[in-house]
């Protein structure tokens, strides 16, 4: 019984087992062998035959004014995107939770559309509704404010690539926020409710403080994500203009499309670095809250 | 006695409900516009799909101007759209199916199954978890080259057959199930195969769900892998082929553009309206909630 057991135990694992050995065990390793060696897109052929160089490609990824300008990107997305998405999600989350009766579900389903669409397919009317003479600078335009050229801009091009990344996202954090939420007993907000507290002092006093485990959760995961935000200025900027919304994800595509598999593979074990601290931040988080 | 006291307590609530009320109204009309302005992007792609392509840009042509299905003619007489569509459902296909089969069979054998090893297996679905798709898809690509799997399905799918994501809801439902059920099955002399496909696998339909629509949705709105895994046009994903199309420096036809726009959101908005209930299911048993 227990050999026939350990055997269709790694039957049924065999699968898992050997597409993570393939796909995703001996690339990671090959990964870091290649951030230390000179290797190109010339060297696919035979990819053994490459000259180690030990730590040059750090070296050079750290020094290029490139690389750094696009961690400043991607750190000036999450700044602005982190903040917003959990302050919009949770507002709305609130008002689903505890401020409607009807259509919640509806209110719910409409908000997390974002989520699940194809950016790529939205980028294509994202660039239209912020076109020169599109429908954003017409809606300006009515109220008498002459709109720039938002994707052409070095200065809006960003702001309006971050907007991009907050509408995809704010849904999947309310979901997570509307959980959070649940597991707070009504009985604290009657309570409240009795000794006079109005809907903003509720909010304040009961819903944030309780909600910060949830906040923090959301906070490593927008972070993660951003981190690693790649389509959408890929779809409507390419990284342009003049390299203002080439992301971290971006510079390292780049990288590997000029055929630099060593540079592309020592920036992301760089990036790696920091996601793999985040993500144990948000561990630690997640034990905290079971 | 009561019955005055009735009389006069119970206006009193009813004139302090009516801010309440005049607050849900704006609390109701805010979300509403936040709907509108949420879902404006998708509402626009649609009605521009029916749009000539001269009449997209131009503004307030929206209750004025023509209707027409030309867009969509236009894209399946495309000598290769058909073919993107049809590379994004076989390979979506593949990846859903597998996910379903093969992670379920994963999840079976490390929630019940005793195996030598079997915390090493798990602990290699937690790795790959955390590992970014970020991280990995120039080395994998090396990999994939080195197998001569560029610009074949077998590249496109092999990667994601199995996804940690799915052994991981699988293992967590399987792990609820009563082992006496299996206890049982054994001793009337069903093997572990019988057991699972008879038994463990017809028991699974929420966690199939809900791994086949997260696998459906992640394979279907791809974009990094299969851009760098299709490099011959007759290999693009939808994605892809949006991408490469939106991106051309050439004059470019807002109307397929938008046609096709719409025919890669539509299948999966469908799917999230009529299983939406197992989408937060997935978020819930990943561990997020």
């Amino acid at each position: 019984m227990q050999r026939s057991q350990a055997i269709a135990g790694w039957a049924f694992s065999l699968p898992f087992v050997l597409v993570f050995l393939v796909f995703s065990a001996w690339p990671i390793l090959w990964s870091l062998f290649m951030s230390f060696t000179n290797m190109t897109s010339r060297d696919l052929r035979d990819p053994f035959y490459v000259d180690f160089v030990g730590l040059e490609n750090f070296a050079r990824v750290l020094g290029d004014p490139d690389f750094r300008r696009a961690m400043l990107v991607t750190a000036a997305i999450a700044v602005v995107a982190v903040p917003v998405t959990i302050v919009v999600a949770l507002l709305i989350a609130v008002a689903l939770n505890r401020g409607i009766r009807r259509f919640k579900t509806f209110f719910r389903t409409a908000f997390y559309v974002p989520v699940v669409t194809s950016i790529v397919a939205i980028a294509v009317v994202w660039t239209l509704l912020f076109d020169r003479n599109g429908v954003v600078n017409g809606l300006l335009d009515t109220v008498g404010i002459d709109g720039p050229d938002w994707l052409g801009d070095t200065t809006w091009a960003l702001p309006t690539v971050t907007l991009l990344v907050i509408w995809r996202l704010f849904g999947l954090i309310m979901v997570l926020f509307l959980a959070g939420l649940q597991a707070i007993p009504d009985d604290l907000y009657e309570a409240a409710e009795i000794d006079g507290a109005g809907t903003w002092r509720r909010l304040f006093s009961i819903t944030v403080p309780l909600m910060v485990p949830s906040i923090l959760l959301a906070t490593v995961l927008l972070t993660v994500a951003i981190i690693q935000v790649f389509e959408e200025p890929y779809v409507i900027t390419q990284g342009g203009p003049l390299g203002s919304t080439t992301s971290a994800a971006m510079y390292i595509f780049n990288e590997f499309g000029y055929g630099r598999y060593a540079a592309a593979s020592a920036a992301s074990y760089l990036l790696f670095a920091f996601i793999a601290f985040l993500s144990f931040l948000q561990f630690r988080l997640l034990r905290s809250r079971t | 006695m009561s019955a005055a006291t009735d009389e006069t307590v119970r206006p009193a609530p009813a004139t302090g409900r009516d801010p309440d009320r005049l607050a849900r109204v704006v609390l109701y009309a805010l979300l509403l516009l936040g709907v509108v302005i949420t879902l404006s992007p998708l509402v626009w792609t649609a009605a521009s799909s029916f749009r000539p392509s001269g009449e997209i840009l131009r503004q307030g042509s929206w209750l004025t101007g023509t209707w027409t299905g030309e867009n969509f003619r236009a894209l399946w007489s495309d000598p290769l759209f058909p073919r993107y569509f049809l590379n994004s459902v076989v390979v979506s296909a593949a990846i859903v199916a597998g996910n379903i089969v093969l992670a379920s069979g994963v999840g079976y054998a490390l929630a019940k199954l005793p195996f030598p090893g079997r915390r090493l297996v798990f602990g290699a679905v937690l790795v790959t978890f955390m590992i970014p798709s970020l991280m990995l898809f120039v080395p994998l690509f090396v990999t994939v080259a080195f197998l001569n799997m560029t610009n074949t399905y077998a590249g496109l799918i092999l990667p994601f057959l199995v996804t940690p994501l799915g052994v991981f809801v699988m293992r967590q439902f399987i792990g609820q199930l009563p082992d006496e059920l299996l206890e049982a099955a054994r001793i009337d002399g069903a093997g572990e195969g019988r057991i699972f496909f008879r038994i463990v696998f017809p028991l699974c339909r929420p966690a199939i769900a809900t791994v086949g629509i997260l696998s459906f949705v992640t394979s279907w709105n791809n974009l990094l892998w299969p851009l760098v895994v299709a490099q011959r046009e007759e290999m693009y994903t939808l994605p892809v082929a949006l991408a490469t199309l939106s991106s051309s420096e050439g004059a470019v036809s807002y109307g397929p553009l938008m046609a096709g726009s719409l025919v890669t959101i539509l299948p999966i908005v469908i799917v999230f309206i009529f299983f939406q209930r197992y989408f937060v299911a997935g978020i819930a048993s990943t561990g997020i909630k």
